[in-house]
């Protein structure tokens, strides 16, 4: 139903929602922009106009480009891998089990905890003195592993085991970034499972009840229904995952206060937390933001583009 | 084998699957509060798991003792006892063997070990999280009411522009909202906490959608039978609204409760911080002092689960909400 006049009583419900989100999240997003086309100091961060200087030296700084390479492999090391294992466990959970609710909720209480205190638990399991972790090594006669301090490449590691010698310019994210990668996807697997569920109780059952007067295999099942059916639900995830894996900073923070054995863990935030708040760059640092700001901005318009038309199948 | 028998067996496969992969998840939990009950002695022997019983015993000059038997029963007799992080025998009689208990001390000792203790940091999280969930529910149901009841001018540009601070991280807003809250001379004070996350978009959103399947004819009687605008939402619209305005809450509290970057940023003094900063901090001074650490993660993560247990019927609802409909 209409309303048949315009009614202005409307702004003053709206005001407080309008004010803070205008004030604290949307006027920002301009004003970081003209943060980073100046330079300045603590109290004038506006003193003189560079124009996109911030940008041209944010570009030559390795340190960034170190930082992105970081951001990349987390996203590459924790996001198909919590998908895969997400969809695994989500399928085992949708065979009409009995006890789903209660696998369910255990599944997803490392979602709901504090991601600082169960950051901490985890650099207790990657202890290199007395953690579990070193003790199973140790109780299977293996050498002790450095864990979280250790700066060699994954697959310089793997590359020593077999006895192949790879660069370390080749040896990929340090062990100690694949450890945070780890503890990551075990904190974000019970959203997934959670999401892929919803997802796989939206397919109609008729589909695969035709499928079974077709004869067809629980693997024909998947590849033909299930998995097309299901492609929005884990597109969904993917960008979603993606874009957390680009805002990554509090397990960082925890588990490598300091950025890691020579700074292999460094990832795009916290390098921003560095020169924001340790040098207080603001203009570098506002540049950098914009910079992680746009590649965000793209991944939501792409999902929010094809999520958007895709999502409803049968229902 | 026959086919119901395969079918049993895959069955119990599947559970035990699952199961496995139940502890796994569960496992870091289990090995805090499993950590969190040893000595610091029991922290440095690889091959226990499971903290030893720790013995009172009563000393000679009548005060009473804690002392960890290493070694031999809790029985009266010689034993190999650990006392004060020293090893040695003692003879313990019957009457001194009063009673076993596990070691609860790291829980005090954690608590107090930091200035100006835990205490000030839940109050401060509570606090914090508190006004955060009612500003931002009090904030979301007005806009929410304005985009579902209102006929105004700019509606879909509004709404628009309200959608679009969803696609706004986080990280961009750091440095603008803290060079304005230091103008505002806001740093460091619960203002700069609270202030900027009155309103969010993920409540107005699932509110509106929820105002919208409510049938029109509810607020047409109402209007037909006197009531005011505000009324109307307060006296039926709000009361009708609980379960997603409960959900939206939950949520709102959480993500306050569980913030760190923000909190680590805006506050600079020991009184001002939070259960997370306090954490980050703790952990950076207290480095290898593992018993204490676990004790005082159980001890902000448990608050936590026991919500999610209370509340369990309006977490899978925010999923829903925040997932596919996002």
């Amino acid at each position: 139903m209409r309303e048949h006049r315009q009614d202005y009583s409307a702004f003053a419900y709206l005001a407080p929602a309008a004010l803070i989100l205008a004030v604290f999240h949307l006027i920002p997003v301009v004003y970081s922009f003209l943060l980073s086309v100046h330079r300045g100091t603590l109290k004038n961060p506006m003193r003189h106009f560079i124009g996109l200087e911030n940008y041209q030296e944010l570009l030559k700084d390795q340190g960034f480009w170190d930082a992105m390479l970081n951001t990349v492999f987390f996203a590459v090391g924790s996001v198909p891998v919590g998908i895969l294992l997400a969809l695994g466990i989500a399928l085992l959970l949708n065979q009409k089990i009995r006890g789903l609710g209660i696998y369910r909720t255990i599944y997803y209480i490392p979602v709901i905890t504090s991601i600082a205190a169960v950051a901490l638990v985890w650099n207790w399991l990657f202890d290199t003195n007395y953690g579990l972790f070193n003790q199973i090594l140790v109780g299977l006669g293996m050498e002790p592993s450095r864990w979280l301090q250790e700066a060699r490449g994954i697959f310089e590691i793997w590359g020593s085991w077999c006895g192949v010698e790879v660069p370390p310019e080749y040896g990929g994210p340090s062990l100690a970034l694949v450890c945070i990668i780890i503890m990551s996807i075990w904190k974000g697997l019970g959203y997934n499972v959670v999401i892929f569920l919803a997802g796989l109780q939206n397919i109609p059952p008729s589909l695969y009840e035709a499928a079974d007067l077709d004869g067809a295999s629980s693997w024909h099942k998947f590849r033909h229904i299930t998995w097309p059916l299901l492609s929005p639900t884990t597109f969904f995830i993917f960008i979603m995952s993606t874009i957390q894996s680009f805002q990554v900073f509090v397990q960082i923070f925890m588990m490598t206060p300091f950025g890691g054995p020579q700074r292999s863990t460094v990832v795009a935030v916290f390098y921003l937390y560095e020169k924001a708040f340790k040098t207080f760059e603001f203009g570098y640092a506002s540049a950098m933001a914009y910079i992680v700001f746009f590649i965000i901005f793209l991944l939501t318009l792409i999902q929010r583009k094809f999520v958007g038309e895709k999502v409803h199948y049968g229902g | 084998m026959t086919r119901t028998e395969w079918r049993q067996f895959q069955t119990l496969a599947l559970h035990a699957v699952l199961i496995a992969g139940a502890v796994l998840m569960c496992f870091p939990f289990i090995w805090m509060l499993l950590t969190s009950f040893k000595s610091s002695n029991e922290i440095l022997k690889p091959e226990q798991w499971f903290p030893r019983p720790k013995v009172f015993i009563e000393e000679r000059s009548g005060e009473l003792q804690q002392v960890l038997i290493v070694e031999g029963e809790e029985t009266p007799g010689r034993v190999s006892v650990e006392y004060v992080g020293r090893k040695g025998q003692m003879e313990v009689s019957e009457e001194e063997l009063i009673r076993r208990t596990y070691l609860l001390e790291n829980y005090p000792k954690a608590w107090n070990k930091v200035q100006p203790s835990f205490g000030r940091y839940f109050f401060n999280s509570f606090i914090i999280a508190l006004i955060t969930t009612i500003g931002q529910v009090m904030t979301s149901i007005l806009a929410a009411y304005a985009f579902v009841y209102f006929s105004f001018p700019f509606k879909n540009i509004l709404f628009t522009l309200f959608l679009a601070t969803m696609m706004v991280p986080q990280e961009i807003l750091l440095i603008p909202n803290y060079l304005v809250l230091s103008n505002l001379g806001w740093i460091d004070t619960y203002m700069a906490l609270i202030v900027p996350w009155l309103a969010g978009v993920f409540g107005i959103f699932m509110l509106r959608q929820f105002f919208q399947q409510l049938p029109r004819d509810l607020f047409d009687a109402a209007m037909i039978d006197g009531c005011s605008r505000f009324g109307f939402l307060f006296r039926i619209l709000v009361p009708l609204s609980l379960p997603p305005i409960i959900t939206i809450s939950i949520f709102t509290f959480l993500g306050s409760w569980n913030s760190l970057l923000w909190p680590l940023i805006v506050t600079n003094s020991e009184n001002m911080r939070t259960i997370q900063v306090g954490l980050s901090y703790f952990s950076q001074a207290e480095g290898t002092e593992w018993e204490l650490l676990m004790a005082a993660s159980a001890f902000c993560i448990l608050p936590l689960i026991v919500l999610y247990f209370a509340a369990q019927r309006y977490f899978v609802q925010g999923e829903a909400a925040s997932g596919l409909k996002g």
